[in-house]
């Protein structure tokens, strides 16, 4: 559609806002995978609470909107076996490289930070090759 | 209390960012990254978006505190270590397989379906999993 972008680049402020009320307010680095990883394994125990409202907000608010005004779609995939190695992957690779999109991206990279912009690259990388051969050469996904 | 409220509010803001710009479409999302294919810009626009934002408040703190105490975030680590590249490897395969990241799969739970919430489920457990599997790689590394 051609409104996509618009819609995106609107979209990615209200992210962008989130991340700076997340930094001013609480003084933390706005990362969806430490927020919650930090919460699964117990290194986050000392700020449960904030992190479990920034969640909350996370999850209940598109439900809130999607009542609203429609929810967008999503065509996820229905194969168990993609679903779940993916987010295996996702899981332990965010938690290992201690960041994923908004960490490393949205707020490493507008820090200007090494680190996020070659985990940005390296991601983005990967990705990229894995539809090069999953989608493009062998027709799996 | 002032903290809880802020991160709900910063929460919100994310999550609803999300949705609305693309994030949660794993169809935009894979067409981001399928350059050999029909690729799809969209998620350029959304990180330009993100960024103006976070790039003005990264200035802005200067000579502040957090409204809700505490202190801001020390500078950034310049170490690039394994630990990163190989992690990030991992994330970018598994966000290239499915589509989805962290903060959508969380955003998208209200309507991806037994899809959305069978990925979440498996990304929960690869966290939980992540610290032993690190710590191996460590080991491994400090043997090699």
């Amino acid at each position: 559609m051609e409104t996509d972008w618009i819609q995106g680049f609107a979209g990615g402020m209200l992210i962008g806002l989130g991340g700076a009320v997340y930094l001013f307010g609480n003084g933390r680095i706005m990362g969806a995978s430490g927020i919650l990883g930090g919460l699964l394994d117990g290194s986050g125990r000392n700020s449960a609470a904030e992190r479990l409202a920034f969640i909350a907000g996370v999850i209940f608010m598109p439900l809130l909107v999607g009542l609203l005004a429609g929810t967008p779609a999503t065509y996820a995939s229905s194969n168990p076996i993609v679903l779940i190695s993916a987010g295996l992957l996702v899981g332990v690779g965010t938690r290992m490289a201690n960041g994923c999109t908004s960490g490393h991206g949205v707020c490493g990279i507008s820090r200007l930070s090494l680190r996020g912009i070659t985990a940005t690259g390296v991601y983005m990388l990967a990705g990229i090759l894995t539809l090069a051969v999953l989608r493009q050469i062998l027709g799996m996904i | 209390m002032l903290r809880i409220v802020l991160a709900l509010v910063a929460g919100s803001l994310f999550g609803t960012g999300l949705m609305l710009s693309g994030m949660t479409d794993t169809t935009k999302v894979q067409g981001w990254l399928d350059i050999f294919g029909s690729w799809d810009p969209t998620l350029a626009f959304v990180m330009g978006g993100a960024l103006l934002p976070m790039a003005l408040a990264w200035r802005l703190i200067e000579g502040r505190k957090p409204a809700a105490g505490g202190s801001f975030p020390a500078p950034p680590q310049t170490e690039l270590d394994r630990r990163l590249i190989i992690g990030s490897v991992l994330f970018g395969a598994g966000w290239g397989l499915a589509g989805l990241c962290p903060g959508p799969a969380m955003a998208s739970l209200s309507y991806n379906g037994w899809q959305g919430a069978l990925f979440l489920a498996a990304m929960a457990c690869g966290m939980v999993a992540a610290p032993r599997l690190s710590r191996h790689l460590d080991r491994r590394a400090a043997k090699a």
